[in-house]
């Protein structure tokens, strides 16, 4: 808590009774968010302590040890490459100017648009024995099997961190720009005129300034890649996740599985609260209020040290975007009969629904969540808002079962009731209809909404509610008049991100959907599971382009704004 | 929009929860509603079917469970999802070793877990999966992860013939013969022997069949050519075989409908319409196997009881683990 923002904490303190019962409403508003998001977490619990640790023999002597140590090697090796990426291609951006900058300032948030299991997939197609890489390998050396030269193998722990981190890094680009942008520049350009060279200026003092940005983007990152499944299980690399279904699946203990995403959820709580604890110095308004209207330019690179930045920049979007999008575009230019197909459609519609509706919901409650935290300085408040993101935590699989057993077991009580008092049947509410997936996809992503807002809260100046509330306005009429237009690109950041996410979402999805449900990622997937991803591939593409449009409008309306605020 | 709409529990209809893809089984399903008027609505789950039906309980839409592998049909019987069917016509269709001894569930369709050998560097016609062991294979043999139900089946039938300390060591020599770690579907590891990774690969007998047949990516035909099946073991014990199977749910609402389409899926019709679209053996005594199939030479089935491979699933899944199967090769 930095010693500027304490005065509007000290008006909540002294605040009348009657805004205290407005405090009580937030309370109860994140109370409830929060319950929500536990109550499928809870369920897990719940199935995990009802094991009798019979596996835990066979677990700990040949399992745990190594998918364990599998899962901090990758998500070690995913926190450097995605950081390294997003930290220097946003310094470049902002910092320099090159061939392309406008172009690949934008472009560099491409990849968020590729789920992580079709990269994986179209990295297996280009760059294994059988692609285009190796076959233009042993073209050239004349070689003719596998024996006869070494090539680095995409399917190891090493591969799947490059794959993750190809797709993974715009989260911590996304974080570090804003900083390098808002505030980065002006200390820089201070920095710079007196003296200091451009590498100094970054390691002494961008760095530094962006450090928490670099975490909480990193945080992100790391919980995607411990959810992920597709992407590990087709590279075979054993993680957590990756025992977690065999335990399940293959030994039918589902209480084995639910006992290792326990030991997850452990990892993804520490995780949530490195970001918090990288967070709490972190104060960035001024930035609106104080900008510099004649900035001093982006040092322009010449000759060979353009190109260079140019191809580091060029390289990740290549690299994330460019080889999924070539890979699917080979193969759906193939299938282009099947645009005619209405499932395709169907599927296409149903994603952009469900995904526009957890988007809305999820802001919502992110927005009542953050609102909450700030009106109250309650622990139990701060406390409630952590564990409401820790959906994030769970695998979609483990967190679609705890709501799949939770909601139906409301569902059959709704039911029962009906049938006893009104005399009608309401079958499944919410297990039988789309509710189930869109509740879902809200509670894995409140992480993402309320990390986005409340970083977008920290940006503005705490004076500006000051003022607002000083002038006679109540906590919740200062959210809504001057809090949320002010919070707008927050909130639009916030809703792509879900709306992204979810149009990716495919295992929560495939568990909780009823009949007649089909979403692009389960139309990929239905192909996949019988190993035709090529037939996929129009499917996948449209994932790709789904998601890419919000990605694109989110990252010029960055622009717009990183370029407004200088 | 139909997308968001309820479940139809309406008569004239029949809900499948399936761990089969829809694309394969909906020629079939086309067939039965022309026949009969019934439509068919398809859910696919390749992870916790059987937990979704418990859950829903009573209320359950579903009425029949699809399944590509003993393994869930057992599951699915133990968790009390399903009912026994005493049904003349399946009965008299489906031989007695590929049916629940109460009628839980009922096996539609066998598949064989072959080797696929490369035409131009292994001469040799027949071969046994013990064999695959031998060190001579050394750095030759390309497979799927070994905790995919297929391998895991196969691994459990080892179990069941030659016991655990025996199957360990075997699964220990099939893993030192890897020619890399264990990855990709069944189609992979034909890749690999066109692009000469290994000589030798596992994988099921219709993934050639749909090769052969790729008009899409007619690369996939060379695949498939550059490659001969071998049946293991057709000399002695036979061949595994796994099967796709349904059972009818415990809860089903539209019983006779479901009822009318397993006997459909049950009778030689229905069987050869399913044989010629996945390329797997029918098992109704009469109806025929598609030429491509036929093509491969014939299958002598292991005659192993399906639910002896059930109870040994467990144990192969926890050796896979124990002997570092999926690390591949040691060297």
């Amino acid at each position: 808590m930095s010693a500027e923002s304490a005065p509007v904490f000290a008006l909540a303190e002294t605040a009348p009774p009657a805004l205290r019962e407005r405090y009580l409403g937030a309370t109860l508003a994140a109370g409830l968010i929060a319950a929500v998001v536990l109550l499928p977490i809870a369920v897990v619990v719940g199935i995990a302590l009802s094991g009798s640790g019979e596996d835990w023999p066979h677990l700990v002597s040949n399992v745990l040890p190594q998918s364990t140590g599998t899962t901090f090697v990758l998500l070690a090796m995913v926190a450097a490459g995605s950081a390294s990426i997003g930290v220097t291609s946003a310094w470049l951006v902002v910092a320099y100017d090159f061939p392309l900058r406008r172009v690949l300032a934008w472009a560099l948030v491409l990849p968020l648009a590729v789920p992580p299991y079709l990269a994986a997939y179209a990295f297996g197609e280009f760059f294994l024995f059988t692609g285009p890489v190796q076959t233009l390998w042993r073209a050239l050396f004349g070689f003719q099997t596998a024996r006869d030269y070494w090539f680095p193998d995409i399917r190891s722990t090493t591969g799947a961190a490059i794959v993750l981190s190809s797709v993974l890094f715009p989260y911590v680009y996304l974080t570090v720009r804003v900083v390098f942008i808002m505030q980065g520049r002006n200390i820089a350009d201070v920095a710079r005129t007196l003296g200091a060279s451009p590498s100094r200026v970054l390691f002494k003092i961008l760095l530094p300034v962006a450090r928490p940005a670099i975490i909480a983007g990193t945080a992100l990152v790391l919980m995607e890649t411990l959810n992920d499944i597709g992407a590990v299980e087709y590279l075979g690399v054993r993680t957590l996740t990756f025992s977690v279904f065999t335990t399940w699946l293959n030994r039918g203990s589902l209480e084995g599985a639910a006992q290792i995403a326990m030991v997850m959820l452990v990892i993804v709580l520490g995780l949530l609260w490195a970001e918090r604890w990288a967070r709490r110095h972190r104060r960035f308004h001024g930035a609106r209020s104080t900008h510099m209207k004649a900035h001093p330019p982006r040092v322009r690179l010449r000759g060979v040290r353009a190109g260079l930045a140019t191809v580091a920049v060029v390289a990740p979007v290549l690299t994330g975007f460019g080889v999924p999008a070539y890979v699917f575009a080979g193969y759906a230019s193939r299938r282009l009969e099947q645009l005619a197909e209405p499932a395709l459609f169907d599927a296409f519609l149903t994603s952009v629904v469900t995904a526009g509706s957890a988007a809305v919901v999820t802001v919502l409650a992110a927005l009542a969540l953050v609102n909450a935290t700030r009106l109250s300085r309650s622990a139990a408040v701060g406390a409630l808002a952590r564990l409401a993101s820790s959906g994030y935590a769970m695998p979609g699989t483990i967190l679609g079962l705890g709501l799949l057993f939770s909601l139906s077991r409301i569902d059959n009580v709704v039911d029962a009731l009906a049938r006893e008092h009104l005399g009608f049947s309401t079958g499944l509410l919410f297990t039988g209809s789309a509710a189930a997936v869109v509740l879902a996809c809200s509670v894995r992503f409140l992480a993402l909404a309320e990390g986005a807002i409340h970083s977008g809260l920290e940006k503005l100046p705490p004076h500006i509610d000051e003022a607002a509330r000083s002038l006679g306005h109540a906590p919740g009429a200062t959210a809504r008049k001057v809090l949320i237009p002010l919070l707008k690109p927050a909130l639009f950041t916030a809703a792509v991100l879900v709306f992204v996410d979810t149009v990716k979402e495919l295992s929560a999805t495939i568990l909780l959907r009823p009949f007649g449900f089909s979403t692009l990622a389960t139309h990929v997937y239905e192909n996949a599971s019988r190993g035709v991803v090529e037939d996929g591939a129009l499917a996948a593409l449209l994932i790709i382009l789904t998601a890419l449009v919000p990605v694109v409008l989110l990252s010029r309306a960055l622009m717009r704004d990183a370029e407004a605020t200088l | 929009m139909a997308t968001l709409a309820m479940p139809a529990q309406a008569d004239g209809e029949v809900n499948i929860y399936s761990y089969r893809q829809p694309d394969l089984i909906k020629p079939l399903l086309d067939a039965f509603t022309e026949k009969t008027g019934v439509t068919t609505n398809v859910l696919f789950l390749d992870k916790g079917l059987e937990e979704k039906i418990e859950a829903e309980g009573a209320n359950s839409p579903a009425d029949l469970i699809f399944t590509v592998d003993i393994g869930r049909l057992s599951n699915a019987k133990a968790k009390g999802i399903t009912q026994a069917v005493e049904n003349e016509t399946v009965n008299a269709n489906i031989p007695a070793q590929y049916r629940d001894s109460e009628g839980h569930w009922f096996g539609l369709t066998t598949r064989g877990r072959v080797v696929y050998a490369s035409k131009d560097r292994v001469e040799q016609d027949t071969i046994t999966y013990e064999e695959l062991a031998d060190p001579k294979w050394k750095g030759k043999i390309c497979i799927r992860s070994g905790q995919h139900v297929y391998n895991l089946a196969l691994f459990a039938s080892m179990v069941a013939h030659h016991g655990e300390a025996e199957a360990e060591k075997w699964l220990t020599g099939l893993k030192n013969n890897l020619a890399r770690k264990p990855d990709g579907n069944d189609r992979a590891q034909a890749k690999a022997i066109f692009a000469g990774e290994c000589d030798l690969g596992i994988g099921n007998t219709y993934y050639v069949g749909l090769m052969q047949n790729n008009e899409k990516e007619p690369e996939q035909k060379d695949w498939a050519n550059a490659m001969k099946v071998l049946f293991p073991n057709s000399g002695d014990r036979g061949t595994h075989v796994n099967i796709s199977g349904m059972a009818l749910a415990k809860h089903s609402p539209n019983k006779d409908n479901a009822l009318k389409l397993m006997e459909f899926l049950a009778s030689p019709e229905g069987q050869e319409i399913y044989a010629e679209q996945v390329f797997e053996y029918p098992i109704a005594p009469g109806s025929e196997a598609s030429d491509i199939v036929k093509g491969f030479g014939e299958i002598k089935p292991d005659t192993l009881p399906l639910e002896e491979i059930a109870k040994n699933r467990k144990t192969a899944s926890e050796l896979v683990d124990k002997t570092g199967f999926q690390d591949g090769p040691a060297s």
